[in-house]
């Protein structure tokens, strides 16, 4: 039987790092993913896991320490959020250079500057090309199911990835919600021992990792790495299902909430889904045909799937909770709209920035994004595809 | 059993092998090949390396030169990236998943260790890893063509701090790397250079990597390309940079000094300066007085090391 809990985000990944039991965690302190290694140094102190924490003196030194950990042959893994997961931009992409599955958690938050504290996707968004699978999850369950997937998807010989497990700043991660937990024996045995190939702590085969890479290897190894990111599409999808079969919850690339024979739809990630649900239930009961994609696996990139999920709506709005700042729109919205042109669905679609820094996100702001997509059905024009809302007007 | 470098060199293999695109001249090749030779046969290594000469010219893919497990990730995280190996060991051995011995050794240049990988070191070594640090320092930052760093003695000529016809070479003086190191109070710390046959590098080698611990060697490794020395000077100008002072043997175990080797006639520093190509400019009419500065500035530190001694000796 399972087990009913009550829970943060943050515990809930604290939980899934406690049951998953790893040889090292290395972390370094930044709101609002501290929880994160104060729940898991109090678990080492009271002996109940048998982790080393390696309690580092900045975030670069903890991806580099996991980094050393994973390499020697142990399971490492961390949390951080925002300018923790900026001074580890460096080593983020070491890490997946060499195909060390290191999983990390990540607490959304927006990245500096000036200082905010508070959830947006910007910290994300800025590693979206280092060749790290990135989950994204709407509520504590889904971070903490995530979490329990997140080695066998990551460890798995065609893939050898870094993972991370998005959930949203404050929102989740101090949010107490209702959560179902599997029992540790489960988690174990679904989770499984790692058995790393090659690892510098096996002394009857020392291994060299992290050459220098000269113009007649690099390019190799890049589509090496390339290769295993959309290895990892099948892979997930195979430990989806046996995660299913384990605690009769499904997971997929993405969730389709009354997508099927809706008219319009919104596309966004992490716990803007649940206000989204929420809404489309209302309109629903208007006789308005909304649904929603709400994103999971947004690396890899499930382009034809999601373009193939949204071909029949007659307008589309896409929500980014990070501005790429680049004078066009948000890096999903980016993304779903070259995978439908790619795919040959010409749907109308419009891209919404918002929550930026923390901005509350209500339900008004997602109803009237179905009404703007109503408007756009109706006069079969997208004027200004790159809007933002819950933007406070200026005062005169 | 005394140290004898020939018995050393025939008995115990190489665990840095040649083929390595080291220039030659380097003082690093020969430190590192010396440090290597101080496990035990029977002891396996995890070795990391900072980005820099040692690294991009000792494993350049497919060849690696190191016959112990190595790893590489950056610049300025060669101790965090060895703390993690060195945490997965402990780990890994307390669950039983692994029974071997395995030695932790970090090289990063003076670059990757005095100035952008200070704060990692330091981290590690307040953390209190069973590992040893080996800084190669020499003196700027050679692999990217002789740039100043805070090891970089005052007025050198390097490209970042040229000897200019205002601006007489670098105008600040070098960072004391092992005294920061000894403030903190790791159980073992020692400055030391290829030099008597390698006796004191040897000896000390193998102490860090066999005392328990965080443990920090600072070897100065002469580079003929940034120094401007003919390669075949090397022992030389180890030889002049121990007689006189300017780099002094010793090691400080459990805060108490030690200093292995004093001079018992103590070479004026322009001996050390004359042959370098860095330092000419000091040696031109109307500079004397650099040349006056710098000996003050070595005869200072010499004293300074002298009076550490006895202060953390006496009982």
């Amino acid at each position: 039987m399972s087990i009913r809990e009550r829970l943060s985000g943050n515990e809930a990944a604290a939980t899934a790092m406690k049951q998953i039991n790893p040889d090292v965690v290395a972390a370094y302190p930044i709101t609002p993913s501290t929880e994160i290694p104060q729940y898991f140094s109090t678990f080492v102190a009271n002996g109940s896991v048998d982790s080393d924490f390696v309690a580092v003196e900045s975030e670069h030194s903890a991806m580099s320490a996991c980094i050393g950990a994973e390499a020697a042959g142990a399971r490492a893994m961390t949390a951080t959020s925002a300018n923790g997961l900026s001074l580890m931009w460096e080593m983020i992409y070491i890490a997946s250079s060499l195909r060390l599955p290191i999983v990390l958690s990540l607490v959304n938050r927006a990245v500096s500057g000036p200082l905010n504290i508070h959830n947006d996707h910007s910290d994300a968004m800025g590693v979206r090309d280092s060749g790290w699978i990135m989950l994204f999850s709407e509520n504590n369950q889904e971070a903490y199911d995530n979490t329990l997937m997140a080695h066998r998807i990551a460890e798995h010989k065609d893939v050898r990835l870094p993972l991370m497990i998005c959930q949203d700043g404050f929102i989740t991660s101090h949010s107490i919600e209702n959560i179902e937990l599997v029992e540790d024996e489960k988690v174990k045995e679904f989770v499984g021992e790692y058995h790393p190939e090659h690892y510098l702590l096996n002394e009857k085969e020392p291994i060299s990792v992290g050459p220098l890479d000269v113009q007649s290897y690099l390019f190799e190894h890049k589509a090496q790495q390339a290769e295993a990111m959309r290895n990892a599409k099948k892979v997930i999808l195979e430990v989806a299902k046996d995660f299913e079969k384990m605690t009769g919850r499904k997971y997929g690339f993405f969730e389709e909430y009354k997508l099927e024979d809706a008219e319009v739809a919104i596309v966004c990630m992490n716990s803007t889904a649940g206000t989204t649900k929420f809404v489309v239930d209302n309109l629903r009961e208007k006789g308005i045909k909304a649904g929603l994609l709400k994103l999971r696996v947004f690396r890899p990139f499930p382009a034809e799937e999601i373009a193939n999920a949204l071909g029949h709506l007659k307008a589309v709005a896409i929500l980014d909770k990070a501005d790429s700042l680049n004078a066009v729109g948000g890096a999903l919205f980016q993304d779903v709209t070259s995978a439908m042109y790619v795919s040959k669905k010409q749907v109308p679609a419009v891209n919404y920035v918002y929550g930026i820094g923390g901005r509350d996100t209500k339900a008004d702001d997602i109803e009237k994004v179905y009404e703007d997509l109503l408007d756009i059905v109706k006069s079969g024009k997208v004027e200004n595809p790159y809007r933002y809302f819950g933007l406070r007007k200026e005062e005169k | 059993m005394p140290y004898n470098v020939k018995e050393v060199v025939a008995n115990k293999p190489s665990r840095f092998t040649s083929g390595h695109r080291m220039c030659a001249g380097c003082g690093a090749p020969p430190a590192a090949r010396m440090i290597m030779r101080a496990l035990k046969p029977e002891d396996h290594a995890v070795v990391a390396g900072a980005t820099g000469c040692m690294e991009v010219s000792t494993f350049i893919y497919p060849y690696t030169s190191w016959t112990d497990s190595f790893i590489h990730t950056a610049f300025e995280c060669a101790a965090a990236t060895l703390s993690g190996a060195e945490a997965a060991y402990q780990s890994m051995k307390k669950q039983g998943k692994i029974d071997n011995t395995t030695k932790f050794i970090a090289f990063g240049g003076d670059g990757g260790t005095y100035d952008i990988g200070l704060q990692s070191l330091s981290g590690a070594m307040e953390r209190g890893h069973d590992m040893v640090y080996v800084c190669y320092d020499n003196g700027a930052y050679m692999n990217t063509g002789i740039q100043r760093s805070s090891a970089t003695p005052r007025f050198a000529d390097t490209t970042t701090s040229p000897a200019g016809t205002v601006i007489p070479g670098k105008m600040q003086s070098r960072k004391d790397l092992s005294k920061i190191m000894v403030g903190h109070h790791l159980p073992y710390v020692a400055q030391t250079i290829g030099y008597m046959n390698f006796k004191d590098l040897y000896e000390k080698a193998e102490k860090a990597i066999y005392t328990e611990g965080p443990c920090f060697l600072n070897v100065l490794a002469p580079c003929p390309r940034g120094w401007g020395y003919p390669t075949d000077m090397l022992m030389q100008i180890n030889k002049l940079a121990v007689e006189t002072c300017y780099w002094p043997l010793y090691e400080v175990i459990d805060g108490k000094y030690k200093i292995n080797y004093k001079p018992a006639k103590k070479l004026p520093v322009e001996e050390f300066l004359r042959p370098q190509k860095r330092f000419k400019h000091m040696f031109k009419p109307g500079n004397e007085w650099m040349i006056e500065e710098f000996q003050k500035e070595v005869d200072a530190r010499w004293q300074e090391l002298l009076d550490l001694e006895e202060i953390t000796n006496k009982v």
